[in-house]
């Protein structure tokens, strides 16, 4: 016998191409930067404190929680971290810090680690949190409230509140352009649309995104407000306005396509993103409230384990009793 | 090892290594390690005992009037005879034999190409044909598929073979006619061998260059057009797989008189880098890697085959198989590391998946050991065991093992419910 070397053993296959959890919600990060960016030249230092206290207090509850449990740290993937930066930047730059605090614990523990952490949770974390913030404390999200005393230089009334209060002849005063750029009022990564476009193609370039997610869910928004707008111009906005306002961007590029919420077939998902987007518009234009992108999302989250089921045949299956 | 592109938009694509290296053959080793099966009643192998002389060709088996044997690659003396356990639990008999440099043929083969002599003496050919799915009475096999290239990545041999031994696959096409009655004979080959394929004298088909395309099941489906029902073999469609290497070896074997003890294996390095060598049947792996100057540290893998199907051993001192068509040696630092990481439902497997199995609801049921409910809802039994899943995971699941685990679990559970029955 020769000199026995201790080789590993392990199970096929022996390559793989070198994607991990983290670098993707690193990349997702990135992606979301200049949103951010532009927030915090807008808003100054309250913006960047939300965001950096959101992406802090979410990764401390990870830590705490999996202390309390005994689980592996989970905090290294990234994960937390995204949820925090993804909840600061729908909040208002205003936000004051228990906010950040009850809804990042909110996020972590209810809206993911009940559920047994990464990969488990039905629903959006940021968006569970921010719905149950919203609902709680309306005054906070009340954007031309809490951003009463900011002026950046261009209408700062929030677009859709203007919208329903007072109709499309009141969002005359917002320019295509200007709520495209960011310049309007809003939560603090939410209202800079190029950044957002360019963060979302970004993702679908390097493949850390579904595009048929996104892509369906804008096509849900513009077709259903089209609608709407052919129907009676004088009572509903155009397609491009709900484009570019509220949440809709930020949810298209960074909400909808969150991984575990959401269905991984083709047609389920091309679905849900149409569903959320209908949803969306829906509940801008008739239902109760401002912004329609949190429920219209979380309903459809819910709906995404049915969803998954509409897939294709395997190869090979046999169909009993066909 | 290939990596995720840049843009990882178009999901990744494995090409097979099309360029068959040159072939060098390696001398006759000192020793050589065969397999021999343990035959199914349990009986042990008291026909063969440490200090018997055998010759090249030699047919060696357990009992005389036994199924399982191993031709002897060499001629010299058994000097060890060692229990062996194989990954699922299979128990060999290995058997050292020590080699001498002169060979000295055994003279018990005769050529006539019958079904007969295909079971008694070409089992243990190269390629491991198996020549039992012509016995089965409930399947007729009609079509044979020579498949001329290689199943896994990186490796040559199969190519190599139908570069370079295209008329010994011919007269092996003709002793296959005549011991099979086959009325199909197809050859699957890469486009850049179709010239050698065609006189062979079988039915040329091309299988493109994309794992996991030459796979039986994918030729089956893309170049037969049939698809094969989940759970049932390539045989109960009646068609049998049988490599380029092994109906060269029946060729040469006809031919000559002589049986064939040589193997082609690629073996590629940390670098990449691959080589083709023939050797013996048997030769220890370490000898093939110091011929090939491949070094081996501790740590490292050992790939026996290839590097998405293969199986990492742990020792240099086996033998090389008759079906081992690659040795891969891998670096610590590049071998893929799992974890126990959840699914987080990327998708990415879906997509990836030749058949189209729901991968991520699949892997959630075999990591809860819901073997049955995966098999039943869930495609377990499409699985056509490319490992692209594990290859593209973002979570780094083993899915690829919790599937053959399942498979095998279930397989248990329908041996014991027959033995009930």
């Amino acid at each position: 016998m020769s000199s026995q070397k201790k080789l590993v053993v392990a199970h096929a296959p022996y390559w793989h191409d070198g994607s991990k959890i983290s670098s993707k919600n690193y990349n997702i990060m990135i992606a979301a930067l200049p949103a951010v960016l532009m927030g915090i030249s807008q808003y100054g230092a309250p913006a960047l404190a939300v965001i950096a206290f959101a992406m802090a207090c979410a990764m401390i509850w990870e830590v705490v929680w999996n202390l309390i449990l005994k689980k592996p740290a989970s905090v290294g993937d990234g994960s937390a971290a995204v949820t925090g930066l993804l909840l600061g930047m729908l909040m208002p730059a205003t936000a004051p810090w228990w906010l950040i605090a009850l809804g990042t614990l909110i996020a972590i523990i209810v809206g993911k680690q009940i559920f047994g952490g990464i990969g488990f949770n039905p629903l959006n974390p940021p968006l569970l949190a921010l719905a149950m913030l919203v609902i709680s404390f309306t005054g906070i999200f009340d954007f031309n409230e809490s951003l009463r005393h900011y002026d950046l230089g261009f209408v700062m009334t929030y677009p859709l509140a203007d919208l329903k209060a007072f109709g499309p002849e009141a969002i005359s005063k917002f320019g295509l352009g200007d709520l495209f750029m960011g310049r309007q009022a809003g939560a603090i990564g939410s209202t800079f649309g190029l950044g957002l476009i360019v963060g979302g193609l970004y993702l679908m370039l390097r493949g850390y995104m579904r595009w048929e997610l996104s892509l369906s869910f804008l096509a849900g928004v513009f077709i259903t407000a089209l609608l709407f707008n052919l129907s009676d111009s004088a009572k509903y906005a155009g397609p491009l306005f709900h484009l570019l306002t509220g949440y809709t961007l930020i949810a298209a590029f960074f909400l909808v396509p969150e991984d575990s919420s959401s269905p991984a077939n083709f047609i389920p998902m091309l679905i849900f993103g149409a569903m959320a987007g209908m949803m969306t518009v829906l509940i801008r234009n008739i239902g109760a409230y401002v912004d329609g992108v949190v429920f219209a999302v979380l309903l459809m989250n819910l709906c995404n384990p049915l969803l998954d089921k509409i897939r294709p045949k395997a190869i090979g299956k046999v169909v009993e009793n066909a | 090892m290939i990596k995720k592109s840049f843009i990882g938009l178009v999901k990744p694509r494995l090409q097979y290594n099309l360029i068959p290296d040159q072939t060098r053959d390696l001398p006759v080793p000192s020793k050589v390690i065969l397999l021999l099966q343990e035959p199914k009643n349990g009986g042990h192998a008291s026909a063969l005992k440490v200090g018997d002389a055998v010759k090249t060709g030699q047919r060696l088996s357990a009992a005389p009037d036994s199924d399982e044997y191993v031709i002897s690659s060499v001629t010299g003396t058994i000097s060890a005879m060692a229990p062996h356990v194989g990954t699922l639990g299979q128990r060999y008999t290995a058997i050292t034999i020590d080699a001498r440099s002169q060979d000295e043929w055994d003279d018990s083969f005769n050529k006539t190409p019958t079904l007969d002599t295909g079971l008694k003496f070409f089992e243990y050919a190269p390629g491991s044909p198996s020549f039992k799915a012509f016995t089965d009475p409930e399947n007729t096999i009609r079509t044979i598929v020579i498949a001329g290239m290689d199943q896994d990545l990186l490796l040559t041999a199969n190519q190599c073979v139908v570069q370079n031994e295209a008329a010994g696959i011919k007269s092996g096409v003709d002793a296959l006619k005549q011991m099979t009655g086959a009325d199909r004979i197809l050859i699957a080959v890469p486009e850049n061998l179709v010239q050698q394929a065609n006189t062979t004298g079988a039915e040329v088909k091309v299988v493109r260059a994309t794992y996991p395309n030459s796979l039986p099941h994918m030729i089956m489906k893309d170049v037969l057009g049939q698809v094969v029902s989940a759970g049932d073999t390539v045989e109960d469609e009646g068609v049998f797989f049988i490599n380029a290497e092994a109906v060269a070896a029946l060729g040469t074997a006809f031919e000559t008189g002589r049986l064939c003890v040589t193997k082609v294996v690629t073996v590629a390095g940390k670098d990449g880098s691959t080589t083709n060598v023939r050797a013996r049947i048997g030769t220890p792996i370490n000898d093939v890697l110091q011929a090939c100057n491949v070094s081996l540290n501790d740590r490292d893998r050992l790939i026996l085959g290839g590097p998405m199907r293969g199986s990492a051993t742990y020792s240099e001192d086996l033998g090389l198989e008759p079906d081992t068509d690659g040795i891969v040696v891998q670096d610590d630092v590049d071998s893929a590391q799992t974890t126990d990481y959840p699914c987080i439902n990327c998708g990415e497997c879906i997509r990836i998946c030749p058949v189209k199995i729901p991968v991520n609801m699949l892997v959630r049921f075999l990591e809860a050991r819901l073997y049955e409910d995966a098999a039943a809802m869930y495609d377990l039994h499409c699985c056509i065991e490319c490992g692209l899943c594990s290859y593209v995971c973002v979570s780094r699941i083993p899915i690829f093992q919790y599937i053959k685990l399942a498979k095998y679990e279930l397989s248990l559970i329908e041996i014991a419910e027959a033995a009930n029955e």
